[in-house]
């Protein structure tokens, strides 16, 4: 068949150039290649359900929403190229998760950018990077955080281990960057106060998602005597920690952030029965029955470990939708105004965007692996069930934010 | 004691497995002069064939097909990428390698996903070895030992023992000569870059599960196998094996050592408190730098001893 490309291409620029003008453009900026690219497209994914959910029901205040995604290799400085393309296509809103060092860059280019340039303003939508400081030190009016932070799940996790007599000797493996390091800290810090007689008999830190094989450092834990590690570890990190463990036949209770991510549970296997606990707003099984969303979620995604297991996306397009609908406006300003202090319903109880320093105070659910659950984790016959559920408003922490806003 | 036992255990495991990535790398730099950046990826699709191959039929007849099935990729490779470079010179040959292990990442994204693939150990190998302080140690890390140390004595006697490897050798650095004695020169080199790969091959099927198979995989395993080559001297068998032990057993060390520095200097006598300056770098635990410490030995050797610890020529 012959085709002429030159008309090819003519009919595709003036299809972006017909729908551009019209829409509300979210620029998601996260790893979509590289090591860490499972999370970043399983993201990609979740962002693609919800907002076609909302453009389904007339989009916002009528502008359908195009989601622009930019692969920035967990690397901060490609993510400031790639925010700048974003801010040069006209986002009004900028996403990114995976990496509190990238979330860092983020937030000071997007104060700096909305500084500069008034009346074109850019919010960051934060749905992972949980370094305590960036809705404390480093908080802006800018800065939208939808997932509880190192100090609010850390806090969760320590309640429950106070709850447990039988721990004695904790070990603290961690990655070593910003968000490590405020994991390690938190532990230390909450276990001095809630449970003084357990001793921390190691803290490491590891570098960040270049460790193949972990063997060396659970030798380490086991030579330790610890009968609990707690982790922030993530992705590849998590899962190859599991997986060493499992080989030297490591029987622990593991604490961890991200204990249920994307291939971990596999690599841990029946060993983590009983033993590993994580720190979530959400797991397959906290209701009796799948919700409507995760139905239609698998049913579009229906591959082995597609789940939605962004729970916080769903509240953060619910806050964005309610945001618009109230600020009767997209401009990101009076988005940001009308998000302040916003509260809204969920399933699973209230949640409430904070105005103090723009921080999702959302219901937490810490959760141990078990094999007599409903619903399975990537075909592993393993899921999760509640331990505990801290209410949205339990889960707040004092700040140390002073929130500057724009003038009216 | 115990820490020790586990630490040396772990080093040597981890030393074999580099072994086992790099032998095929310096087997076709000191036959071809070939530095070749798509080996590690040709060590990715031994573990993705093995995975798949395991599916089908099981893991025994994997072992055996999925590094003839790399040795296959890697003849294709010099037969019609290689040879037609060759004559262009050192740079294109890295040129096509380099971009060759881009080309494989994709394809290997495109039949597998982005994901790390499920790739556990098999269940026929998957019990406990013996048992030692109360840890069990898994079977596969000794038959990752055995298949290592076969690898080294098979590579050594067949280069240094037989005639083909005699040849072989000549032929790399009087191509002409050996040619003009009726021996086929350019189906020599497919056979060495055959034999090369599936080196890699046979490492990726232990390596896959031992690690994690995922289309990273390569590009994160790479810089380090260059260390081995480089620190053992290029084109050195008996050297890659040295550095590649080396290697696994100091990094293994390392990361059991919890001192400083800081500690270093507080023996000696010297206090540095928070505010004296690089008081960051000098609290940095030889824990947390065990990871870099391959590259150091790097520097250091291209510095001191650049033709490495068996290599015959600088480089």
């Amino acid at each position: 068949m012959r085709y002429n490309p030159l008309a090819c291409i003519a009919l595709a620029t003036t299809i972006c150039a017909g729908t551009a003008a019209a829409d509300f453009k979210i620029a998601f900026i996260d790893p979509l290649s590289g090591g860490a690219a499972s999370a970043g497209v399983s993201a990609q994914k979740h962002l693609a359900f919800f907002t076609d959910k909302i453009n389904a029901a007339g989009g916002l205040n009528g502008e359908k929403i195009t989601v622009l995604s930019y692969d920035n290799k967990v690397s901060p400085q490609e993510s400031l190229i790639m925010l700048k393309k974003a801010l040069d296509e006209g986002a009004r809103i900028v996403m990114q998760g995976n990496g509190s060092s990238v979330a860092h860059a983020i937030t000071d280019a997007v104060l700096k950018h909305n500084e500069r340039n008034p009346g074109h303003e850019v919010l960051f939508f934060n749905y992972a990077a949980i370094d305590p400081a960036l809705t404390n030190e480093k908080c802006h009016f800018w800065h939208f955080r939808f997932d509880a932070d190192v100090d609010m799940k850390m806090t969760a996790l320590t309640d429950t281990i106070a709850k447990d007599p039988k721990i004695k000797k904790v070990y603290l493996i961690n990655q070593d960057y910003s968000f490590g390091k405020a994991v390690a800290a938190a532990a230390r810090s909450m276990l001095a106060a809630k449970r003084p007689d357990i001793q921390i008999v190691g803290d490491e830190l590891h570098p960040l998602q270049k460790v193949q094989d972990f063997s060396p450092y659970v030798a380490k834990i086991k030579a330790s005597g610890a009968d609990t590690v707690i982790t922030g570890n993530w992705s590849n990190d998590m899962l190859l920690l599991f997986k060493a463990g499992k080989d030297a036949g490591l029987r622990m209770n593991w604490y961890t952030y991200y204990g249920g991510g994307l291939g971990s549970v596999p690599a841990i296997g029946k060993d983590g029965v009983g033993m590993l606990k994580h720190v979530t707003e959400y797991h397959n099984n906290v209701f009796p029955q799948m919700t409507a969303d995760e139905v239609a979620f698998k049913k579009r995604f229906p591959d082995k470990g597609d789940e939605l297991f962004y729970w916080r996306l769903r509240n953060t397009f619910l806050l964005l939708d309610a945001a618009a609908k109230k600020a009767k406006s997209n401009d990101p300003v009076k988005l940001a105004r009308a998000l302040e202090g916003m509260k809204l319903d969920t399933p699973v109880g209230p949640m409430e965007m904070r105005a103090d320093n723009h921080q999702l105070l959302q219901p937490l659910f810490v959760s141990t692996l078990s094999d007599k659950t409903k619903y399975d984790i990537e075909g592993t016959g393993l899921g999760f069930v509640t331990d505990a559920k801290l209410d949205a408003q339990s889960t707040a922490l004092p700040t140390t934010c002073k929130m500057q806003r724009p003038p009216a | 004691m115990e820490l020790v036992t586990f630490s040396l255990l772990n080093g040597v495991v981890y030393g074999l497995l580099l072994f086992m990535l790099s032998s095929g790398l310096t087997l076709i730099f000191s036959m071809m002069g070939v530095l070749n950046f798509a080996h590690a990826s040709v060590f990715m699709l031994g573990a993705y064939f093995s995975y798949q191959i395991g599916r089908w039929i099981g893991f025994w007849p994997a072992l055996v097909l999925a590094p003839l099935l790399c040795g296959l990729v890697g003849a294709a490779i010099e037969r019609y990428g290689l040879r037609r470079v060759h004559p262009k010179g050192h740079v294109a040959e890295i040129l096509f390698t380099f971009g060759l292990s881009y080309v494989i990442a994709e394809l290997v994204i495109m039949a597998w996903g982005r994901n790390p693939i499920e790739n556990r150990v098999p269940a026929v190998i998957d019990f406990p070895l013996f048992q030692l302080f109360g840890t069990s140690y898994p079977f596969y890390k000794g038959l990752m030992m055995a298949i290592s140390v076969g690898m080294f004595t098979f590579l050594y006697l067949a280069f240094k023992r037989t005639r083909v490897g005699l040849v072989i050798q000549a032929a790399l650095t009087h191509p002409q000569m050996v040619s003009a004695l009726g021996h086929d020169v350019p189906r020599l080199f497919v056979l060495v870059f055959a034999i090369g790969s599936a080196l890699a091959g046979l490492a990726g099927v232990i390596g896959g599960f031992a690690l994690l198979t995922e289309p990273n995989m390569a590009l994160s395993l790479g810089p380090i196998v260059f260390v081995v080559v480089v620190v053992g001297g290029l084109g050195s068998i008996p050297g890659a094996f040295i550095a590649s032990m080396l290697i696994g057993i100091v990094q293994t060390f390392a990361v059991a050592l919890d001192y400083s520095l800081l500690d270093f200097m507080h023996v000696v006598g010297v206090t540095v408190t928070r505010a004296s300056p690089f008081h960051e770098v000098l609290a940095i635990k030889i824990a947390q730098a065990a990871p870099i410490i391959p590259y150091l030995l790097l520097v250091v050797m291209l510095i001191v001893r650049p033709r490495g610890i068996l290599g015959t020529r600088e480089t």
